[in-house]
């Protein structure tokens, strides 16, 4: 099942600069999210406050909350290692692991957390590939190839793969489909669409008629404030903000 | 405006096959010490070496033969227990440069490192003589050991750091994604992709202190019998062909000789070996 997520005045800053400024912003369970807004609108920063991997960049600071499920993931005392556990994330260039063989890489995410059981390694390995489209193409190479000798549109539903195998409660996509031709992009919608029956999806992307196609709600982001938020045929066909509307009619960005 | 259509004029072709020999007359002269080396240590040391010289110990002066046996297994004890050393302090300083500090530390590390690097080897020699040797009241291989290990540690951290920068950040990203510790990224993630890198480095240190003489001297101090003491003097392939070389004995330039060309084999065996075992290992992108 996935989780409901609820972000409060969240502010985010990169030494002094401020990268986000006072969003708020909820998202019910099992609902696939778009983010959009033009570069460097702050999005993929927003998307990355949700498993607090922000804070691997030196100099990042951040105020408000942000619940996921039942957890405040900011508050004290919480491991962000223990957050990313429950919170799959896929990147914008594909990244498996390229020393891995593809049944490591998507094992690597129990392995690497001491789980070793080999026969339900073997079950999460082929239900994760199974769920992200990509068994059929790799059943048949699981360790003999390395997860860097596929396809970039394949390396990327890898990933997704990867991300599903430790079960999370929520996946954040950063542009997933940027670095991809147009028919794996399909491959990877399809897939997110499938997805929300399990998890809850939040998905950075720059392509307006991807959010259109696969997101329930789009959030428009605008110089580090989210301008606004509704369900996406509201955004797309009566924004309430002018801001919004210039955006998806493509006046600027 | 110019076309691009017409021949190359003849300068510029007399040109481009001038650079061509240049370069490529470099790039021999790279080769050619190390060939005439090998090619000589071959021709002289050959003939002195049998079966006996590498299964005896050295014979009295004026007794013939005798081998360097003794000082082969030295050497491999000493650069086992230089490796014991050198490698895990010289790969921890090289993943905390590049992994874990960001500040003024890792650079008084870097610093530290590189003038290491600089110090003469007699020099970490006397060091390890007045460090560990005085306080022990004997020579030993243990000491030997220390002194190479010490040389081996600026070379291991500075290409364990530099490997490990080449690995992209998205790699440990993705690890850290998935709710994987950061000690445990370091070490199952980005150390294993900067895996080949990081051992070419300890091959390259290991191949440079093998052939050290200068730390040995007052600290294995050398011996003519056998020894698999640690605590005790032990014989080294260097030291042995240095005391050899420079005796007035016709014999036993002979042996030295030979002892260099097996010094050599054991070098070029040892990294050629390493390669191939890690070369299989890793998982090959292409395969």
């Amino acid at each position: 099942m996935g989780a409901a997520i609820e972000v409060k005045n969240l502010n985010v800053w990169f030494g002094k600069a401020q990268v986000l400024q006072d969003v708020n912003i909820s998202a019910s369970a099992n609902a696939v999210t778009a983010v959009i807004g033009p570069s460097g609108c702050g999005k993929s920063t927003f998307i990355r406050c949700l498993n607090r991997m922000h804070e691997t960049i030196p100099g990042a600071r951040l105020s408000g909350s942000v619940q996921i499920g039942d957890v405040d993931i900011y508050k004290s005392g919480q491991d962000p290692v223990d957050v990313r556990r429950r919170i799959g994330m896929v990147f914008q260039k594909p990244n498996p692991f390229p020393t891995m063989s593809i049944y490591d890489n998507v094992a690597a995410g129990l392995r690497l957390n001491g789980y070793g059981n080999r026969q339900v390694l073997d079950q999460v390995v082929e239900h994760s590939l199974r769920m992200a489209a990509l068994w059929d193409e790799v059943k048949d190479v699981l360790k003999k190839k390395s997860g860097a000798s596929l396809s970039g549109g394949q390396q990327q539903r890898l990933c997704i793969a990867r991300a599903l195998a430790v079960q999370p409660d929520l996946l954040l996509m950063d542009e997933p489909c940027s670095a991809l031709d147009p028919i794996s992009t399909g491959k990877i919608e399809e897939l997110v669409f499938q997805l929300k029956t399990e998890f809850t999806v939040v998905i950075v992307t720059h392509n307006m008629q991807q959010a259109a196609r696969v997101a329930d709600y789009t959030g428009f982001f605008l110089m580090g404030k989210l301008i606004e938020h509704d369900k996406t045929e509201k955004i797309f066909t009566t924004p309430s903000d002018k801001r919004t509307e210039d955006y998806i009619t493509g006046r600027f960005g | 405006m110019p076309s691009l259509s017409r021949p190359l004029s003849l300068r510029r072709r007399i040109a481009n096959l001038g650079f061509l020999v240049l370069s490529a007359g470099a790039a021999v002269a790279v080769l050619a010490p190390l060939a005439a080396i090998f090619g000589y240590l071959v021709v002289r040391g050959i003939g002195a070496l049998d079966w006996n010289f590498v299964t005896q110990t050295p014979r009295p002066i004026g007794e013939p033969g005798g081998g360097m046996a003794n000082a082969i297994v030295g050497s491999l004890m000493l650069l086992g227990l230089g490796s014991l050393f050198g490698l895990p302090l010289g790969i921890g300083a090289g993943v905390y440069m590049a992994e874990f500090s960001t500040g003024r530390y890792a650079n008084v590390v870097r610093f530290t490192a590189d003038v290491l690097n600089g110090v003469p080897s007699i020099v970490v020699g006397v060091a390890v003589y007045a460090l560990v040797v005085l306080p022990q009241q004997h020579f030993s291989a243990l000491s030997g050991g220390v002194a190479l290990g010490i040389m081996m540690i600026p070379t291991i951290a500075r290409t364990t750091e530099e490997m490990l920068h080449m690995v992209p950040h998205s790699i440990r990203e993705a690890a850290l994604g998935l709710g994987v510790s950061q000690w445990r990224t370091t070490l199952s993630v980005t150390l294993r992709s900067a895996s080949k890198g990081v051992i070419t480095g300890v091959m390259l240190a290991f191949a440079r202190v093998a052939g050290e003489t200068a730390p040995l001297l007052f600290t294995a101090f050398g011996n003519q019998f056998w020894n698999f003491d640690p605590n005790q003097p032990t014989a080294a392939l260097p030291l042995q062909i240095f005391a050899y070389a420079i005796s007035p004995f016709e014999e036993w330039h002979r042996l030295a000789w030979a002892g260099a060309l097996i010094l050599i084999l054991l070098i070029a065996v040892s990294v050629t070996a390493v390669r191939i075992v890690v070369s299989r290992g890793t998982m090959q992108h292409n395969a």
